[in-house]
């Protein structure tokens, strides 16, 4: 474990310390952690020079390390039980959104929520599978870096949802990374592109990956990125190329009934037929199965293309929707930029080019632009500002709602509202006498509940007795910063109250996490409590640094000397624990410090807001 | 002094509570605000400082959503003047306004039954000017003439309008895939 330095009151802080902070890429296929040096965007290759880790789990026995990138790819034909791939696919899904696990070398285990899997190391949530995948990025960083991470941007498609975005921060958690923002992948891809060709105007974002589509339509204005509508689909990617070829290699074939270690090796076949056929007209496709029969076909281009037709077009849908919601035409988008290793196949490349009616932007490795986007991005919330600094304004992807009478769905927040955002509306009771509501969170488009993802229920009790209609219940739903849903209840009249951070239909309970926590470290140096202490240790850290920073600013003109002293007070009591081991302690003073901050905190921000206003008006005088 | 949610959202952006507004304008004061206040901006600040963040762009957000949209903005205007244009009590319409709406829902159902795209486009178009002639009243209702009631008559009719829009895209979508 790292030494932290705690400076002495007075001399506190160093601000233009350079912090580490990654931007992390958990692919669908394939993850890279990237960061800023010197103000430029690489990323972080592992020992041997490469730069790609395959999004593969491998467990090998029951309390040993399982095995994550290039070996465990090499085990996937060997033994595909235990060797996990495009886990991506699982995340915040139930067995029943998984249409295709029957042909899957899985033994799927449907608990409630989100799907499991059983390998020969029990039985493994998503969420643990991605986390070893993240601890690797972490590992990896750090070495390189030589130093302990600071905080990381995670990308996830723009088009997840509420229960996908919740597994994925639930994954950085138990790999013990500080998430700074989930970010959206083509978000991320804009910002990478944007930043390096000074790019102003519409903008879309074609980003067809592994497992994922999405699409994105961005103004990008004097330093704003400002994503204006999304549209997508989480379940269609370059793995269902794949699979196409594996079809059809089966029907030129007539091979049937194969083994999981053959669909695997066909299907890893068809993955090297597709990346071929990029830059070849034709792809030699050649197998020895267990049986000892041979496959060995020639795959055209042509053929490629026809059956895989289906596919692009049903890229064309969501672009089309994404446009429309943001009130543009196709004339009105100057480039088309594309993302994810799966828009190097020309059919896509073609389609495209055709809808947008121009050529598409190719000249950042379509591979490596979300981790580099993600980086640029993670080194301004970490406060390593430069000179350039940027505005990004997201949206979310689809619409929330609550369930009323005859299962039909109330949107409550819109797709395509920019976030933060947060919206109230008011519900009565519909029978004398009632005294708990249920509410029922659902995110989508449809107009029946069952046609949307269920996100939460959750109880308002104790409303007092009274005649129907005549309580008045305002559900609030807030959408934070990382497109996450939290959802409170409250009567009116009486003031109960009930809240709920959306967790758990689908994603997991804070026991699953601790549960999960303790088993990371069964194979882990440090335990539990050391990394609790640390945490705490880190999290003091940054507060006294944050509310150092902000007293040098304007803790002189904001405060009176009694609310100074108050604080300093509290600041000289958290250091004073520091020292201890107890991370209750320090979690309490840590606590102490922020409510003694909280006044502080909202004069500087209409103090902010005054002064941008100002700047505002001044420029239009000079004008 | 702490800022006062309550306050109206037009002097949030600093501007005039006004129907025509300089939309450039809006536009520049919500993205400085955003730039004081946006979580982005706070990611590694204090707790008591990133909920105030979350707290105020979520407000910025609202504000300027409002404000953005001509109906919303019409509506809210209203609002100020202590009208609410889609109270319940309010829906009658006049009979002539409900005639023509009945007219546009013949003609977009045949289109759709048709499935002539054409013709939806064509009928989205003929909405849109509608809409915009209905907005230039609109202006004068509220900014010269002062007429809340007529106004509110205006900003009902723009909610029917924009209900049929909807529809025809809804409709040209479906056609589409």
């Amino acid at each position: 474990m790292a030494l932290l330095q705690i400076s002495e009151p007075g001399m506190s802080t160093a601000p233009h310390q350079h912090r580490l902070a990654v931007g992390i890429d958990l692919g669908t296929t394939n993850s890279l952690v990237a960061t800023v040096r010197n103000g430029i965007g690489v990323v972080i290759n592992d020992e041997n020079g490469r730069p790609l880790l395959p999004s593969v789990v491998h467990y090998t026995c029951p309390n040993c390390e399982p095995l994550v990138g290039y070996p465990a790819q090499a085990m996937q034909s060997a033994d595909p039980h235990n060797t996990i791939v495009s886990v991506k696919r699982f995340m915040g899904r139930g067995l029943k959104d998984l249409p295709d696990a029957a042909g899957m070398p899985y033994q799927f285990v449907d608990a409630p929520g989100m799907v499991q899997l059983r390998t020969v190391a029990g039985v493994k949530s998503p969420v643990e599978v991605s986390a070893e995948i993240l601890k690797v990025l972490k590992s990896r960083a750090e070495r390189a870096l030589g130093g302990e991470l600071m905080g990381a941007v995670i990308t996830v498609p723009a088009y997840f949802d509420d229960a996908q975005r919740a597994a994925t921060k639930d994954a950085a958690r138990i790999a013990g990374l500080n998430v700074l923002r989930l970010l959206n992948e083509p978000t991320a891809a804009a910002i990478a592109y944007g930043l390096d060709n000074s790019a102003e105007g519409i903008y879309a974002v074609y980003d067809l990956g592994g497992g994922t589509f999405d699409v994105s339509i961005l103004r990008l204005q004097r330093g704003v990125f400002e994503v204006l509508a999304t549209n997508g689909d989480s379940a269609l990617g370059g793995d269902d190329f794949d699979h196409r070829i594996y079809c059809w290699i089966l029907e030129q074939t007539e091979l049937s009934a194969l083994l999981p270690q053959d669909v695997r090796q066909l299907l890893t076949k068809a993955r090297e037929a597709k990346e071929f056929l990029t830059d070849h007209p034709e792809a030699r496709i050649t197998a020895v199965l267990s049986s000892g029969e041979t496959v060995d076909v020639i795959l055209m281009g042509g053929i490629f293309s026809e059956i895989t037709r289906s596919l692009v077009s049903k890229t064309v849908s969501p672009t089309r929707k994404a446009l429309r919601d943001a009130g543009l035409d196709v004339a009105d988008v100057k480039g088309v930029v594309m993302v994810g290793g799966a828009t190097r196949m020309p059919q896509v490349q073609r389609a495209v080019a055709e809808f947008f009616g121009q050529e598409p932007l190719n000249n950042l490795d379509p591979d490596k632009v979300v981790a580099l986007g993600a980086a640029m991005q993670a080194n301004v919330l970490a406060g390593n500002r430069g000179d350039d600094d940027w505005l990004l304004l997201d949206v979310i992807p689809l619409s929330l709602g609550m369930e009323t009478v005859g299962s039909l769905v109330e949107k409550i927040i819109p797709r395509n509202s920019t976030i933060p955002v947060a919206r109230a509306q008011e519900f009565t009771t519909f029978k004398d006498g009632q005294t708990a509501m249920s509410i029922h969170v659902v995110q989508g488009e449809r107009e029946l509940v069952s046609d949307c993802r269920s996100l939460a229920r959750f109880e308002l009790r104790g409303i007092p007795p009274m005649v129907a209609g005549a309580a008045r219940i305002r559900v609030t739903y807030q959408v934070d910063a990382d497109g996450l849903l939290s959802v409170s209840a409250r009567e009116q009249s009486s003031g109960v109250e009930a809240a709920v951070t959306v967790k758990p239909s689908y994603g997991l309970g804070d026991e699953e996490i601790a549960r999960m926590l303790k088993d990371s470290y069964l194979h882990a140096k440090d335990d539990m409590h050391a990394r609790a202490l640390h945490e705490q240790l880190v999290e003091a850290e940054r507060l006294l640094d944050a509310t150092g920073v902000a007293l040098g600013e304007n803790g002189e003109a904001l405060l009176s000397p009694a609310e100074r002293a108050s604080i300093d007070e509290k600041m000289r009591a958290l250091r004073q624990v520091l020292g201890a081991t107890d991370h209750h302690a320090i979690k309490k003073a840590i606590e102490a410090l922020n409510q003694a901050t909280m006044d502080f905190a909202a004069r500087r921000m209409d103090q902010g807001v005054r002064q941008a206003l100002a700047g505002h008006k001044l420029e239009e005088l000079q004008t | 002094m702490k800022y006062d949610f309550t306050q109206n959202h037009f002097a949030l952006f600093g501007l005039e509570p006004a129907f025509r507004i300089d939309t450039a304008a809006l536009d520049q004061a919500y993205r400085d605000i955003q730039g004081q206040v946006h979580p982005d901006r706070f990611a590694d600040a204090s707790e008591a400082e990133r909920r105030m963040s979350m707290q105020w762009s979520t407000h910025a957000n609202e504000a300027y959503q409002t404000l953005k949209k001509p109906a919303s903005r019409a509506r809210y205007l209203l609002q100020l003047h202590g009208v609410d244009a889609l109270e319940e009590s309010n829906t009658a319409m006049p009979a002539e306004f409900l005639m023509s709406q009945m007219e546009w829902r013949e003609a977009i159902g045949d289109a759709k039954a048709a499935r002539d795209g054409a013709a939806l486009q064509r009928l989205e178009r003929e909405l849109k000017l509608d809409v915009g002639m209905l907005l230039e009243l609109l202006a004068g209702q509220l900014d010269d003439a002062r007429d809340d009631a007529a106004a509110a008559l205006s900003v009902r009719k723009l909610k029917f309008m924009e209900k049929l829009i909807m529809e025809v895209q809804d409709a040209s979508e479906a056609l589409e895939t």
